[in-house]
């Protein structure tokens, strides 16, 4: 695995961004083939992914419990008097559900997700770098790609979905709160109204995309840890530009999903 | 005429350079079983990159590196790996692993060199090592509850676990008092003297080099500047090596006198 090495310095000129920008593409995806060359071959570190995923999972319970909650509970009360205004109060819950489980949902939770692990595993792995840990394994036989970069990407990759169905669920219910503060409503016809507004190409589409973000978190903090240098100061190098990185690949990945989704399920554009 | 098979480390014409900084010039190297020998040099000469290059971290521009016969450059990584088995490592900066207890960083070379190590073997082992460099009580520590010199120490530790055959130290002494720095040398001199185990020492430390040289270079501008055993180079008329070793004892006398 050979990679180009990042222009250094305080102050970098404005072709030597540029060199660094193509110079990290060009390094994602050499990580990224890296990445599908090793998964499939022993040792799979099993051991290592449950530790990742457990970890990860109680690093971003509650934040992502908090923001959902609060996505949900605002968007509503934005939405409450618009619809409104247009006698369209029906709607509510049907138009939460479809903004949170579209694309509120998915994006916030990976926006989130990148900020608070992206940066942690850009940081754990820029240590090991420039304190030699990973050298050390190298010489215990170890593949450091393999047992630090591999597992870290599966951990991600499965552990963002399942987070990303549970922001849904909450945001739901803070939608829930909004309605009964303006209006009456009970939970048994809210729960109705949300559900059959959601249709199978609504849901699956955006929780299929946070495998690909879940993918870009573990890759970026990875790739910009593993590669880290000069010394403290490129492990918070590393950690702030992998949040950086990879928020901005998520969106823009967004986008991209999004068409595709919309010409793979038409009916529903 | 050294037989062959009794030359466990061989440098031929090794060069390593950093963009334009020139580390290592055409070094060649021969280290034979059972040996100690000494790498001296002023800071940033390049004597970690050496090492670095001896265990196949780093690869040289030119040149090659045989142990125990094989060329490291030539080997699939599966093979380097049989060769690393029998190599340890003590980093400079000990690089304990900071995610685990000193037990789990003393049994990581053991599992994965040997993975079918039961776990009562690993444990005593394990153990034992740890009295080796008096640190019993630190078996559950993580790497942050240790002071520098017992990092050093638990470092060695790690390294000398597998019982290689062949030692690469990088300045196994440096922020170690007097006292455990003699320590400290004379079980490198054991290990040498128990499983005949070959080593190459990294260190500016005169305290641990006449303990345990054999032999000793000085690398000076990405040569090997001068060879001999230690007694040579330290009562050399060579003024720059006068001046090294004036200042070298001068620190050592110093702080001897703390304690
Ligand atoms: N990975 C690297 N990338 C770029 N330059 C490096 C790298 N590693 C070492 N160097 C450079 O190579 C030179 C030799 O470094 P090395 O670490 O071998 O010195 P040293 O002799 O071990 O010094 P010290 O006694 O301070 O440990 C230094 O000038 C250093 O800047
Ligand atoms: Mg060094």
């Amino acid at each position: 695995m050979k990679l180009t090495r990042l222009k250094q310095g305080k102050r970098l000129t404005t072709r030597e961004y540029i060199y660094n920008f193509f110079a990290t593409i060009s390094g994602l995806t050499i990580f990224n083939i890296e990445f599908f060359k090793q998964v499939f071959v022993p040792p799979y570190e099993i051991s290592e992914i449950k530790k990742h995923m457990d970890e990860l999972g109680v690093k971003t319970f509650g934040i992502v419990s908090v923001t959902g909650f609060i996505i949900g509970l605002v968007l509503a009360m934005q939405s409450q008097p618009v619809l409104a205004r247009f006698g369209a109060s029906d709607f509510l819950p049907g138009m939460v559900a479809l903004s949170v489980v579209r694309e509120l949902g998915p994006v916030i939770t990976a926006l989130i997700f990148a900020g608070r692990v992206s940066s942690g595993i850009g940081a754990e792995l820029g240590s090991m770098r420039v304190t030699e840990q990973i050298d050390a394994m190298e010489v215990s036989a170890v593949n450091p790609f393999k047992y630090l970069v591999v597992t870290r990407i599966i951990a991600t990759t499965m552990i963002l979905p399942i987070l990303t169905i549970y922001v849904i669920i909450i945001a739901l219910l803070g939608g829930y709160l909004a309605v009964i503060i303006v209006e009456s409503m009970n939970f048994e016809y809210y729960r109705t109204a949300v559900v059959s507004s959601i249709e199978f190409g609504d849901f699956i589409p955006g929780v299929a995309k946070t495998f690909v973000f879940g993918y870009i978190v573990g890759l970026v903090g990875s790739y910009k840890g593993f590669t880290a240098e000069g010394g403290t100061e490129g492990v918070g190098k590393a950690s702030t530009t992998s949040v950086v990185v990879s928020s901005l690949l998520i969106l823009i990945f967004d986008m991209i999903l999004v068409k595709i989704s919309l010409w793979l399920w038409p009916t529903l554009g | 005429m050294v037989m062959a098979d009794s030359r466990v480390v061989v440098i031929k014409n090794l060069s390593k350079r950093f963009d334009t900084l020139s580390v290592l010039e055409n070094i060649s190297l021969e280290v034979t079983r059972g040996e100690n020998l000494i790498v001296f040099g002023r800071s940033g000469q390049g004597k970690s990159v050496l090492l670095k290059c001896i265990i196949g971290l780093m690869a040289p521009d030119s040149g090659e590196i045989f142990i125990n016969g094989q060329n490291i450059g030539k080997l699939k990584i599966s093979e380097l790996n049989q060769v690393r088995k029998n190599i340890g490592f003590l980093f400079q900066s000990s690089a304990l692993y900071d995610s685990m207890t000193v037990n789990e960083n003393l049994s990581f070379p053991l599992k994965r060199h040997f993975p079918d190590m039961a776990q009562k073997e690993i444990d005593d082992k394990v153990k034992y090592t740890l009295e080796l460099v008096s640190l019993e009580e630190a078996i559950n520590k993580m790497p942050a509850e240790l002071s520098g010199g017992m990092k050093k120490r638990i470092g060695l530790a790690r390294s000398i676990i597998t019982d290689p055959e062949l030692m690469l130290y990088d300045e196994p002494t440096t922020g170690l008092d007097p006292i455990t720095t003699k320590e400290i040398s004379e079980l490198i001199l054991s290990l040498q003297k128990k499983l005949n185990m070959t080593s190459i020492v990294v260190t500016h430390d005169l305290i641990c080099a006449e303990i345990i040289a054999d032999r000793a270079i000085f690398l000076k501008d990405s040569k090997i500047a001068y060879e001999g055993d230690i007694k040579q180079l330290t009562e050399s008329n060579d003024s720059f090596l006068k001046n090294f070793f004036s200042h070298e004892i001068l620190a050592n006398q110093n702080e001897s006198k703390k304690v």
